[in-house]
């Protein structure tokens, strides 16, 4: 008998066909698992970028400390209205720098040592201070509790930010005794890694500083000799460094490279050491407005303001792009001129969003002479934006209601009107939804537009209606972000997190819409 | 398929065969040169065609032939498509249903239509039911409304399968019994005539068995006419039988006849099964 004939199905040429169609489709799994894999890492890397930039902003220090608030320094007329008081600012701010001077005895009281001190604080950050004084005016003559932000150069020190600072031990065998001139002589006291570190950093404008601290007293290394270490006392007395153990600290940059002096340092660390300056947590940025000091600023301000930009947004565009996209998909007749108009829609959504802002500025401000920086503006420039993603995307949801629903309602009798309303637009309003919301989610991030329309205003004020000076996260993003200050730059991670948590929080309320409208048929 | 057996066994036929000899003089509806367009390209020729009160009229012929067109006519469910016009005149109680004044809603509700596909509302059975009645404002209250509910089930055969989960969605139900309710939803509205669109084509054997009973159950009420693909279903529940070939009505009888002995070639070359 012969072999039967090999079938086709198993000829060399018909396997070798299998195993290349095998290749191609584990090479196409292949591409779309690096796709995925690249997309996960972007985003995991972004994200990780931003919430560890923003970390930097989830504390930040403060001073605490009891003040009594003397009559003759708030109200030095003997005038205790709310205005005046809160006018007098500068009361309140002697009140609480005194207070922390006179920790110092020893500083002198020479008037740059003055101003070099007055640094540690900004004047304005005791502003919320004087506003409650200015409420309460029974606290006058007594002793409060204040906590007030230290400057943004301070607290990045304390955060060993900028300027970097290196920590170092100081071996236990060191002796410690007075030194000339008020200072201090270290005996003993294995500086090896310290001199390694120095030589390493070299010179640049002027040598770095070395500082020893105990307790609430510091020092700063004025020679290091290979026996011996002198000291120059800049905060407390030589005797605070007789019980605890000594801690040391390298500060990279040079005195005169940098915007925080060698003394206010001595300061900051002796007031740390003694708990005077703490660090709490940053709630400031999200109930204080915006300040041209970055302790002081925070974002409420832009949050109502986004807030509001949003509820006009979507009082306008969710409605307007919902009845629209119901009349052409439902109702309008096929012919020319909504095919014009469709085709206009979808180019719409591809026009850059700048040009809304032109637009707004032009229209909305110049010929209607609504007001500048408005939430209602920016609301109405974003609406329009927006538009055409929610007709779109409520006609395709639309659409996908299968028309033997419709045929089914109209075959009892229902007029087209009741058919769709009825029984389309429940099916449909998941969808639509979903197109809303994300519709909303890119105005909520949209900077553009709002730029053209004088949103990116300065606004101290929280926004109390649609028609108030207000400004938008994202401009409030980009205006942190282009500050010269370091101090923005953890601010304004945090910021653009508030915003990430926003736009989180609204894709949950889609998928929550969803899961709770959605039918199947 | 032995017709006239079944025929024979037809109270409806032999014990009511006064009423049927009145009505089959009178048409329920009657249908002059009617011809309908989509988008200038014909798709039915002058169609004419009486359909009579108390029996089932089957439109019979192959896939394109313009039967379900021409059923769409009867309720002018055309009008929802666009670039589809409808000439001719179809007489329904003497009034033509295609003129500007009848109103396609009130006319819907006079001829109720049960599609190819079960389409309930992805509503609760009750629901599905009462729409109807509801939106014509038939009702005055809840006790009303129950009634017409039960009574639109009973009709449909569906009662005694749904009457302890009216609340629950209609689209829970199988295949077979989802066309009973788009049957009794249509039935709610009180119309005259039911059209059924190959109501059986996407359904097993045994509902699609089910389906046919209820039909010679309902043709004891109602005016029906059905498109079906299947020559033995018109056999089966039809009386009077029309075939259509290409948009034009070739030949049309009473459903003995025409299977029997069909007066045109071509009728006879489709139902012996030489094409289509």
């Amino acid at each position: 008998m012969n072999n039967p004939p090999e079938t086709s199905l198993q000829s060399e040429k018909a396997l070798k066909r299998l195993r290349r169609r095998r290749a191609a489709d584990t090479r196409f799994r292949m591409y779309g698992l690096a796709a995925l894999g690249f997309a996960l890492f972007s985003l995991v890397f972004l994200i990780s970028a931003i919430a560890w930039k923003a970390s930097g902003a989830v504390t930040y220090h403060v001073v605490k400390t009891d003040i009594v608030l003397t009559p003759e320094r708030i109200a030095p007329d003997g005038n205790a209205s709310p205005e005046e008081i809160t006018r007098n600012i500068e009361g309140f701010y002697t009140l609480v720098r005194d207070d922390l001077f006179a920790r110092f005895p020893n500083a002198g009281d020479s008037l740059p040592v003055r101003q070099d001190f007055s640094a540690l604080v900004d004047r304005l950050a005791v502003l919320p201070l004087a506003r409650r004084v200015a409420r309460h005016p029974s606290l006058i003559g007594q002793s409060v509790t204040v906590q007030v932000p230290v400057s943004d150069d301070v607290d990045l020190f304390l955060k060993r930010s900028s300027p970097r600072s290196i920590p170092f031990r100081i071996g236990a065998g060191a002796q410690i005794s007075p030194g000339q001139g008020g200072g201090m002589v270290l005996t003993q006291p294995d500086l090896d890694s310290v001199r390694a570190t120095l030589t390493a950093l070299g010179e640049h404008d002027g040598v770095p500083s070395v500082f020893v601290t105990s307790q609430g007293a510091v020092a700063r290394l004025s020679d290091l000799g290979d026996e011996a270490a002198s000291f120059e006392l800049l905060a407390g007395d030589v005797a605070d460094f007789g019980g605890t153990p000594l801690k040391g600290l390298i500060v990279t940059v040079p005195e005169s490279r940098r915007t925080i002096s060698d003394l206010q340092i001595a300061w900051a660390l002796a007031l740390r050491s003694e708990g005077v300056i703490r660090r709490v947590p940053h709630t400031s940025l999200l109930t204080r407005t915006d300040s041209t000091y970055p302790e002081l600023a925070g974002s409420l301000a832009a949050i109502v303001g986004s807030l509001l930009t949003m509820l006009v947004t979507g009082m306008v565009a969710i409605p307007m792009g919902i009845f629209a996209a119901i009349f052409l998909e439902e109702f309008a007749p096929k012919n020319r001129l909504t095919q014009l108009i469709e085709v206009n829609i979808n180019n719409l959504a591809a026009v850059p969003s700048i040009v809304f802002g032109l637009l707004g500025a032009t229209l909305l401000l110049g010929t209607f002479g609504l007001p500048r920086s408005a939430p209602l503006v920016g609301g109405l420039v974003l609406a329009l934006l927006i538009l055409p993603v929610v007709i779109i995307a409520a006609r395709a949801a639309l659409r996908a209601v299968p028309p033997s629903i419709r045929s089914g309602a109209l075959a009892v009798g229902a007029s087209r009107m009741q058919a769709v309303f009825h029984h389309v637009l429940p099916l449909a309003f998941p969808g639509m939804l979903t197109g809303a919301i994300l519709g909303m989610a890119r105005a909520l991030g949209e900077t553009a537009p709002l730029l053209l329309i004088g949103m990116v205003a300065f606004v101290a004020e929280v926004p109390s209606s649609t028609t108030d000076e207000a400004t938008a996260l994202p401009v409030l993003i980009y205006s942190w972000a282009s500050n010269a200050e370091r101090a923005w730059e953890p601010m304004t991670a945090a910021v653009i997190v508030i915003l990430l948590a926003l736009l989180v929080i609204m894709n949950v309320i889609v998928v929550m819409l969803r899961r709770k409208f959605e039918r199947r048929w | 398929m032995d017709t006239t057996a079944q025929t024979d066994h037809d109270p409806a036929l032999t014990g009511e065969g006064a009423d049927k000899a009145q009505a089959l003089v009178y048409p329920r509806i009657d249908c002059k040169d009617v011809s309908v367009f989509y988008s200038g390209k014909q798709a039915v020729f002058d169609v004419s065609l009486p359909v009579y009160d108390r029996s089932v009229t089957a439109l019979i012929g192959p896939s394109g032939c313009g039967k379900s067109t021409f059923l769409r006519c009867l309720n002018r469910m055309n009008d929802t498509i666009d670039g589809a016009k409808v000439t001719g005149e179809i007489f329904m109680d003497g009034e033509n249903i295609n003129s500007p004044e009848v109103d396609p809603v009130l006319l819907r509700s006079r001829v109720g239509m049960v599609f190819q596909k079960p389409n309930p509302f992805p509503k609760s059975i009750y629901d599905n039911i009462a729409y109807g009645p509801r939106i014509h404002g038939l009702v005055e209250d809840r006790q009303e409304l129950d009634a017409i509910v039960e009574k639109s089930l009973r009709r449909a055969g569906l009662w005694q399968e749904v009457k302890d989960r009216l609340a629950q969605p209609g689209t829970s139900l199988s295949g077979g019994q989802q066309q009973r309710l788009c049957i009794a939803r249509a039935i709610a509205v009180r119309p005259e005539v039911i059209l059924m669109d190959e109501p059986c084509s996407s359904l097993d054997p045994i509902a699609t068995a089910r389906i046919e009973e209820l039909i010679d159950e309902l043709r004891k009420r109602y005016c029906i006419v059905i498109v079906t693909h299947s020559m033995q279903q018109a056999a089966r529940v039809s009386q009077r039988t029309a075939f259509f070939h290409l948009g034009h009505l070739v030949e049309m009888g009473d459903t003995d006849q025409i299977f029997t002995s069909p007066r045109e070639r071509r009728t006879e070359d489709y139902i012996t099964g030489r094409f289509g």
